[in-house]
């Protein structure tokens, strides 16, 4: 990777996703909605990594970001039907509120302790969406009346180019000064401080990108699904299955979450015909990965060109 | 002597307490441009915590911190850092996944977010600040590749690049060999020539000695002296503070040993390669039952790699017996199980868990009873732990933290103890604690140790035989009444 610069990694990235966008021509609509959803958990994985592989924080709960944006987003298109844009940018909003609310106390304690902090907070917000069931839809699901296309092709692009912009952004940002910034405050912020640098300030900041691309995708997903419930976009399997993803992936790469997410959700697609077995086997694969290359896809992937 | 008009740092009343513990009491000190400042003190007398104070790592009670006028005691320390001080910390965490100039190239970077792409100049300038500092020929290298004194340099390299006023540096010339320090205390002498406040926070007067316009010797929070290091090195308190009573312990002869034939442990010809790199070549080594053996060497010479091998934790060729039989197939759990036990350089204490516990954890095999009147004992062995019994391992002083791991490993009633540099990083006042440690075990018990060391002073008195280890091969033994006029030349 420390070979390639980033413009080339951009610029390879944007030939992999010009490709992909003439998928549709040669695959079922059942496929295409898989990669969607592939797609936004790709975003979903991707804003993950900044947090844990640049700024350090193990963030465990990356699905209160995304049920917050889904949700907020579903709930005002139920109520009051406005533009869908509008619904999507208040819940990328609210997603930003709900991470700023969630970090500035949990910034300031260190360790263990952050990431108790996240997981607490997605079982809270499963709490109040099943009980306030009037507004949330509760345990059953909220059906949003709108959705962005009835088209899998439409809905297909838009995850996809969607997905590509969110990485070429996050990816940028994290070679960035400011991304050496956040490794710096992550792996040491005593030192960081030292050299001048605002360490809450950074990771606050990457903690508000994180939450902007999470409640994004998170009301996205919503539109593209038609309904926002618990087990779709709140529950700590999902956020599990992100973090995996990412870490599958390759931790500190960005890009590789993507190839992580695109894997989990092809193999589960792949094992559905084993029934429960298959989710078994795909988080006993994941362990394997994790165990046998904890460098990741990515890793795997620019370690043997580093020796080529 | 102690002008403060114009001070570049003017620090005054500084107190620090940590609960009911007075770490630092009303100190003050002061350096102006172009001069260096000398900060010692043993361990634990809050040399450091004075350090992290002016920095603003962690905040003062009372007192002020003038930076060229300004207070800024209580600032956070990225707002002290941009007015004007930096600091090049003891232990580097570079980054590792980023060239030697990229992290120099950090310390470039202004604190904003909105600074997304790189200022052309800054890899020049980035270039020209590690070339400054000797790091111009690795460059392109990942820290994790470079050898401890380049790391340093890195560290140095980040701390100047922010033009810092102030420069603060903890213990300069720890690991370093003699031509490495030669080296960095030239690059000091320049930064100070630039027209910086340097304050240098050590140990010993004597490693900064030769640098320092004035020094200032602290003990238990308090300024205990200052002036000229001649002035500080003939104080009375000092003196008291630093040099204890010299030991005497005679070493007894080889031949007392009634294991002759076949000694407790017989290493042979043992050889450890890392990669390409022999870490050992052809060593042999014998240790007698109830025999003390020092293993002499500086800094990478094979001590460490020659521990592990004993203790079953790296491959080698060769052979290690103990009491005959080759230790080649046992575990490193079967070789510790059956007492020879080794206390890493490391330490590797459980930091969260108090004293009693981590002495409780080394004598879980014991019953009750005997595990009782083992702590019994070493808590007349090491008084002070009997004091910190309750309180956690990670907050004792480095002294008292290799007590406890000495004390943790006799708890494991070992036949053979392996100590590993005990004396690293630790002030004369807890060496004498050691060394009185040392020799009771020697006088009133029968176990066996073997000791590495780079401190000769406190290897020698402690040995029956001693070693010579460099660059990976044995180049003498013998008694250590022979040591300094055979093989004394660069240890001594």
């Amino acid at each position: 990777m420390r070979s390639l610069s980033t413009a080339h990694v951009l610029l390879i990235s944007l030939g992999v996703v010009v490709l992909a966008s003439f998928l549709p021509l040669g695959v079922s609509g059942y496929i295409l909605g898989l990669l969607t959803v592939a797609y936004y958990f790709g975003v979903f994985a991707m804003a993950w990594d900044l947090l844990f592989g640049f700024a350090g924080e193990v963030n465990f709960g990356p699905t209160f970001l995304i049920g917050v944006g889904g949700y907020t987003a579903g709930i005002l298109d139920s109520l009051y039907q406005p533009p869908i844009w509008l619904c999507l940018v208040a819940g990328a909003f609210a997603a930003v509120l709900g991470g700023v609310v969630l970090a500035l106390p949990a910034l300031r304690v260190r360790g263990p302790y952050f990431g108790l902090t996240t997981l607490v907070a997605v079982l809270m917000l499963q709490n109040f969406i099943v009980v306030a069931a009037s507004l949330t839809g509760g345990e059953i699901g909220l059906t949003v009346p709108d959705v962005i296309s009835i088209s899998d092709r439409v809905n297909y692009e838009i995850a996809l180019w969607f997905m590509a912009v969110s990485g070429a952004i996050l990816f940028a940002l994290s070679r960035s000064p400011v991304g050496l910034i956040l490794q710096a405050s992550g792996q040491d912020a005593v030192q960081a401080g030292a050299l001048g640098f605002n360490v809450v300030k950074h990771k606050l900041a990457a903690f508000i990108i994180s939450a902007f691309f999470s409640g994004l995708a998170g009301a996205l997903l919503v539109f593209y699904l038609g309904t926002a419930s618990v087990t779709t976009l709140v529950d700590i399997t999902v956020g599990v299955q992100i973090i995996i993803a990412a870490v599958i992936g390759g931790r500190r790469t960005i890009l590789g979450a993507v190839l992580g997410a695109i894997f989990l959700i092809a193999m589960s697609e792949l094992l559905r015909p084993l029934g429960d077995l298959s989710n078994f086997i795909v988080f006993a694969m994941a362990l394997v990965v994790v165990l046998a290359f904890p460098a990741g896809f990515f890793g795997l992937l620019t370690r043997t060109k580093e020796s080529a | 002597m102690t002008q403060t008009a114009g001070a570049l740092l003017d620090v005054r009343g500084l107190t620090k307490r940590y609960g009911g513990l007075v770490a630092v009491k009303d100190m003050a000190l002061n350096v102006h441009a172009g001069k260096i400042l000398g900060l010692i003190g043993p361990n634990g007398s809050g040399k450091s915590t004075v350090m992290k104070l002016i920095m603003g790592i962690e905040r003062p009670d009372a007192g002020s911190v003038r930076i060229d006028g300004t207070d800024v005691a209580g600032w956070p320390s990225h707002k002290i850092a941009r007015r004007g001080v930096g600091i090049v910390f003891q232990h580097s965490r570079p980054l590792h996944r980023q060239t030697v100039l990229e992290n120099v190239k950090l310390a470039l970077m202004p604190d904003r977010l909105t600074y997304l792409f790189a200022d052309p100049q800054t890899d020049a300038r980035a270039r020209a600040i590690a070339t400054r500092v000797g790091l111009g020929a690795v460059l392109d290298r990942r820290p994790g590749t470079l050898p401890f004194a380049d790391l340093r340099k890195i560290e140095i390299a980040k701390a100047i690049a922010r033009d810092p006023q102030v420069l603060l540096i903890d213990e300069p010339f720890a690991g370093l060999t003699a031509t490495e320090t030669e080296a960095f205390s030239d690059l000091i002498c320049e930064l100070r020539d630039d027209g910086r406040a340097v304050l240098l926070v050590d140990h010993n007067v004597k490693s900064v000695s030769r640098l320092v316009d004035r020094v200032i010797a602290m003990y238990i929070g308090e300024r205990i002296a200052e002036g000229s290091a001649e002035e500080v090195m003939r104080d009375e308190k000092v003196r008291r503070v630093y040099l204890g009573g010299s030991i005497e312990t005679a070493a007894r002869p080889e031949s007392s040993f009634r294991d002759a034939a076949t000694p407790f442990l017989a290493v042979d010809k043992l050889n450890v390669l890392y990669g390409k790199a022999q870490a050992l070549q052809d060593v042999s080594i014998h240790v007698h039952a109830g025999e003390f053996v020092s293993v002499v060497g500086l800094n990478g010479a094979g001590k460490t790699t020659l521990f592990n091998a004993i203790s079953g934790l790296v491959p080698y060729a060769g052979d290690i017996r103990r009491e005959g039989t080759s230790l080649r197939a046992a575990s490193a759990a079967a070789i510790a199980r059956g007492g020879i036990v080794q206390c890493p350089e490391g330490r590797e204490l459980f930091t969260d868990m108090t004293v009693r516990e981590n002495l409780d954890l080394g004598g879980q095999h014991l019953p009750a009873g005997e595990s009782e009147t083992q702590i019994g004992w070493l808590f007349e062995l090491f008084p002070i732990l009997r004091e910190r019994q309750k309180q956690a391992a990670g907050t004792l002083s480095g002294g008292e933290q290799q007590m406890l791991t000495i004390a943790r490993a006799l708890m494991m009633q070992p036949k053979l103890l392996i100590l590993d540099e005990p004396t690293l990083g630790l002030a004369p006042v807890i060496l004498e604690q050691l060394s009185r440690a040392l020799a009771s075990l020697r006088q009133t018990t029968d176990i066996t140790l073997l000791l590495g060391e780079q401190n000769v002073t406190f290897a020698l008195p402690h040995a029956d035989r001693v070693y010579v280890l460099e660059h990976a091969r044995i180049v003498w033994e013998g008694e250590p009444a022979r040591f300094a006029a055979e093989a004394g030349t660069g240890y001594l």
